[in-house]
């Protein structure tokens, strides 16, 4: 056995090249390339600052996903909890000395880069949860112990990102968090009571809300009620989205996003202007692109042989999955305006890389999943 | 090797986890397939036109107003180019800077660069703020030579309406100007097409006629931006004109009417008396309608207002005079249709009338003598008229009176401001003063005094009637798809065959020919009281009948004094009055002239009308030849 760990872990570069998912890595390019396309049209067709800057930041992101994949699964195992605590580190700094946009304190400035360590959290709790899970004898699984302590995992990082305020990366958080419980084992009883306590509890948390997501949960119910103000970017989201039609207006000619109708058209509202100007084939062209990563995920997760990368794949499969839903949710008008990005196309720093991050990882449980991690 | 065990079991259950998972995604994923599909394929549509009605904004520019032509087709009210200044806010890069160098080469007041300042906070900075909407060339010239000092000015050319003959067609034009509230909203079509900076008829015809000339808006269609800023110009659609009227006026005519009446309070109607077309209808005094434009100042409005004259008056139709002596071919009339006189029925004039203890004078001192019907026509004697008319009563005078169109509008449907003015009877009295008649007050309508109040135009339109032997005639001042034939008409009346039976006004055609005869010896023969302003030419020689409507009561004292015009106080002298028509053997024309407090009819009224009937004569050929049809349903 020690044998074979030491075989595993001593391949050779170009066995590493090799190792790699080709199919994702095609994958995640062309989500990069299309990305920048994007980006040079929400910018008017220019080559602008967004457009430079997310071209600059897939320049540096991406060969760090490389980077990250050449790093032995095992590796990324023990640091799991230390990459986990430096978050939690950087958040209670971001609590104390963050940069303040519009009301919202989530950004810490290291000079270089502006980061936003809620991001990383998404990749930080599945990474720990995942670890904690490994390590877990199967028997304990649902112990009061250990789902204590791996609640505790997820509730510490999610009231740090709710007092920032920013509703939108906790509930993400809150996701990719529980997911692990799920594939760890914990209880289907569990998750049905949770559900059901949580429904109840609803009005309660509803209370605690601040007026401004109050609002937006009322506003996405009726978005008519205020056209203007709330209402705004679900309408004009729609609007754009829905004359997009079949073949779309054309690169460079969606009128939503180029007389500036669309809101957050960088960001978090990024898919409505591709939908607007590619279409309803275009849409189901970037949903296939999205599931065919997700699906390369699940699949090394399937052949790797130690449960922490396992739990590392099914977990960032169903997360990446989770943040695609809840953002093309939002846009299509089907759930509130909840801050969340798309992977790779939204501009944001901090979200491309934690995403790469997550797809290095990936892509190391790839290359070394005949590995075992005792 | 329980350890590897147990981690065999737990892959299991990861995997079946997994597998759970899966299948939730595949339900989600379609979902959102779904969603995509029902926004993208089955609303397209309906969001397509959403986008479109986002980013598509329509910019409404003034309509272009139909031209207003005399009967010869002269421009009476047409547009003319403006040269305009606008202010882009945004592009400007100083703002104090460009408003000091605009002051200084176009001389703005201060109060209108506090002005400017005030509009542009109001105002988002694309749109343009209107420095001036009326540069003279030479100021265009001057903006357009400093543009490159000038960043955010833009010099605009545009169209604003214009009168080229100022003064003389005011009161039947009217004017235009900026709609206040009221306007537009009791009238849909401005309120469709109103944009800012366009003017609507305020009066006169420019307000009746509003939705035949109005015109429709050019629109230029423009690409926005969410803030409504444009973005480019999709689309210039050219508006129509709106239709051009002509008028049955001759300016000729019209100009010198105006010239006769310069000076002087009072009103020169002219009318054809076959198709009721009115040739001239002229007002004194007036003022130029271009003033009104682009606002009147203070001052200006002041001095047209305050002015004694009344110059925002249209006396022709508005204007309320006793007819006087002018009344007395109807009387006449009246008292032959009626058998109460016989055509040589005489009377004796002694200079006044006794009745019930009251004195009734004729206006000749010593009287006329005895004095037929044709003589007291002739030399106006007032005792004749006093005599006939107590033997005919007010209330058969008052039916002939209506027939020729005394106490009726004219042209009310085009003019809100004509008044109606009043023939009484003794029903009218109790009715509205509720008191009886009093047969004194029968004497004195008999002469044209009293309660009798007409307009100069309805004294145009009974001498017009008079004129063509008896029939009603519609007066006409716009030409229309509806044309009076002057020949058949003519030929119809001569023949007695008129189909429309309403229109004979007589019961005896003889008696018309008899008051006609009346009308040419008061002008054409020596004693007639328009004798001095007759024309021996048979070409021009016309009828007609003086008048002098006393403006109040002369006391005996005063008529003891006998002062001469210059020595009565303005407001105290008569109104002259001249009514005729002509040529007399082949008439054509009637009119009726009214000077305000101008004294006798004979010297102050008549002479005018011998210098019309010449121009009229000479210019009726070329009349003639004019179409009298436009494709216009007014």
């Amino acid at each position: 056995m020690f044998q074979h760990n030491k075989l595993n872990s001593e391949l050779s570069f170009f066995q590493k090249v090799k190792n790699l998912d080709y199919i994702l890595l095609f994958c995640i390019v062309l989500l990069s390339v299309i990305s920048v396309f994007v980006m040079y049209s929400t910018d008017g067709g220019e080559i602008l600052y967004h457009t430079r800057s997310h071209f600059i930041k897939l320049l540096i992101f991406f060969p760090l996903m490389l980077v990250v994949s050449f790093l032995n699964i095992k590796f990324w195992h023990i640091i799991s909890y230390f990459f986990y605590f430096t978050i939690i580190l950087l958040l209670i700094w971001v609590s104390i000395y963050g940069i303040k946009v519009s009301g919202s304190q989530r950004w810490i400035n290291l000079y270089l880069i502006v980061l936003q360590p809620s991001e990383l959290m998404k990749i930080g709790v599945i990474l720990s949860l995942a670890k904690f899970y490994h390590r877990l004898k199967i028997e304990e699984v649902n112990s009061l112990m250990s789902i204590t302590i791996a609640l505790t995992m997820i509730i510490i990082p999610i009231i740090l990102v709710l007092a920032q305020p920013d509703l939108g990366t906790s509930i993400l958080i809150a996701a990719s968090g529980l997911i692990i419980l799920w594939l760890g084992g914990v209880k289907i009883k569990y998750f049905f009571i949770s559900f059901v306590s949580f429904l109840i509890s609803l009005p309660f948390i509803i209370s605690f809300l601040k007026p401004y997501q109050k609002l937006r949960i009322l506003t996405f119910l009726d978005p008519d009620r205020d056209p203007l103000g709330a209402g705004y970017q679900i309408i004009q989201s729609k609007i754009a989205v829905g004359s997009g039609g079949l073949s779309g207006k054309g690169f460079l000619k969606g009128t939503q996003s180029y007389l500036e109708f669309l809101p957050e058209k960088h960001t978090d509202f990024i898919f409505t202007l591709f939908s607007e100007e590619f279409g309803f084939f275009g849409s189901i062209v970037l949903l296939m692109i999205y599931i065919i990563i997700i699906i390369r995920i699940i699949r090394i997760g399937a052949i790797s042989r130690s449960n922490f990368a396992k739990l590392f794949c099914f977990g960032y499969a169903f997360a990446i999955f989770i943040y695609i839903v809840v953002n093309l949710s939002m846009v299509l008008g089907l759930l509130p305006i909840v801050g969340s990005p798309l992977p790779i196309m939204s501009y944001g720093g901090s979200s491309m890389l934690a995403t790469m991050i997550g797809f290095g990882i990936v892509l190391s449980a790839k290359i070394n999943h005949k590995q075992t991690i005792s | 090797m329980i350890k590897e065990g147990s981690g065999i079991r737990k892959t299991d259950v990861i995997n079946r986890r997994m597998f759970i998972i899966g299948a939730a995604k595949i339900i989600i994923f379609t979902g959102i397939v779904a969603r995509l599909f029902s926004l993208q394929i089955n609303e397209n549509k309906k969001y397509l036109t959403l986008s479109d009605k986002n980013r598509i904004r329509e910019w409404k520019l003034p309509p272009t107003r139909g031209n207003i032509v005399d009967y010869f087709n002269n421009v009476i009210a047409g547009n003319l180019k403006v040269y305009q200044l606008h202010i882009i806010p945004e592009q400007v890069e100083n703002f104090n800077y460009l408003l000091t160098r605009l002051k200084i080469l176009l001389g703005l007041s201060s109060k209108k660069i506090s002005n400017i300042f005030k509009l542009k906070k109001k105002l988002k900075p694309w749109e343009s703020i209107i420095v001036s909407e009326n540069l003279s060339w030479s100021q265009f010239v001057k903006v357009n030579n400093y543009l490159y000092d000038l960043v955010g000015v833009k010099p605009v050319m545009t169209i604003s309406r214009n009168y080229p003959f100022k003064d003389i067609y005011t009161h039947v034009l009217g004017y235009v100007s900026q709609p206040n509230e009221n306007d537009i909203l009791q009238n849909e079509i401005i309120q469709q097409r109103f944009v800012p900076g366009m003017k609507i008829g305020k009066i006169g015809l420019e307000k009746t006629l509003e939705n035949h000339l109005i015109g429709t808006n050019d629109i230029q269609r423009y690409e926005v931006n969410a803030y409504g800023k444009r973005i480019n110009q999709l689309e210039y659609q050219k508006g129509e004109q709106g239709s051009k009227i002509r008028l049955t006026i001759d300016t000729e005519v019209q100009k010198l009417s105006a010239k006769l009446l310069t000076n002087k309070a009072g009103s020169i109607s002219v009318m054809d008396i076959y198709t009721g077309e009115i040739v001239a209808m002229c007002s004194s005094p007036s003022y130029d309608p271009n003033l009104f434009l682009f606002g009147i100042s203070k001052d200006e409005w002041e001095l047209i207002r305050n002015n004694p004259l009344k110059p925002l008056i249209n006396k022709s139709i508005s204007g309320l005079y006793s007819p006087g002596s002018t009344i007395k071919p109807i009387v006449a009339l009246s008292a032959l249709e009626n058998n109460i006189i016989k055509p040589n029925f005489k009377v004796r004039c002694t200079g006044k009338t006794e009745l019930y203890g009251q004195t009734f004078h004729c206006w000749k001192e010593k009287g006329h003598g005895v004095v037929s019907l044709k003589n007291a026509m002739k030399q106006s004697c007032d005792t004749y008229f006093y005599e006939i008319t107590r033997l005919l009563g007010v209330d058969r005078l008052k039916i002939t009176a209506k027939k020729f169109g005394l106490g009726e509008k004219v042209l009310g449907k085009y003019f809100k401001n004509e008044k109606q003015g009043l023939f009484p009877n003794t029903i009218w009295k109790k009715n509205n003063l509720g008191k009886g008649w009093v047969l004194g007050e029968t004497l004195i309508t008999g002469i044209g005094q009293g309660y009798t109040q007409t307009t100069p135009l309805q004294l145009c339109l009974m001498t017009a009637q008079i004129a063509n032997g008896g029939y009603s005639v519609e007066p006409k001042i716009i030409v229309n798809n509806d044309p009076i034939n002057f020949l058949e008409t003519k030929k119809a009346m001569e023949e007695q065959s008129l189909t429309n039976s309403k229109a004979q006004l007589f019961k005896n055609q003889k008696n018309i020919k008899i008051v006609q005869d009346a009308m040419f010896s008061s002008t054409n023969e020596i004693g007639g009281t328009s004798y001095r302003s007759r024309i021996d030419d048979l070409k021009y020689q016309f009828a007609g009948k003086t008048g002098t409507a006393q403006v109040k009561r002369i006391s005996k004292r005063e008529r003891e004094l006998d002062l001469k015009l210059e020595q009565i106080p303005y407001n105290d002298r008569d109104h002259a009055l001249y009514v005729a028509y002509g040529p007399y053997k082949n008439p054509r024309y009637a009119l009726s002239i009214i000077v305000e407090h101008g004294g006798s009819g004979s010297k102050a009224a008549a002479p005018m009308a011998k210098k019309l009937f010449k121009l009229l004569v000479d210019r009726n050929e070329l009349r003639e030849k004019q179409p009298n049809f436009e494709e216009i349903n007014i």
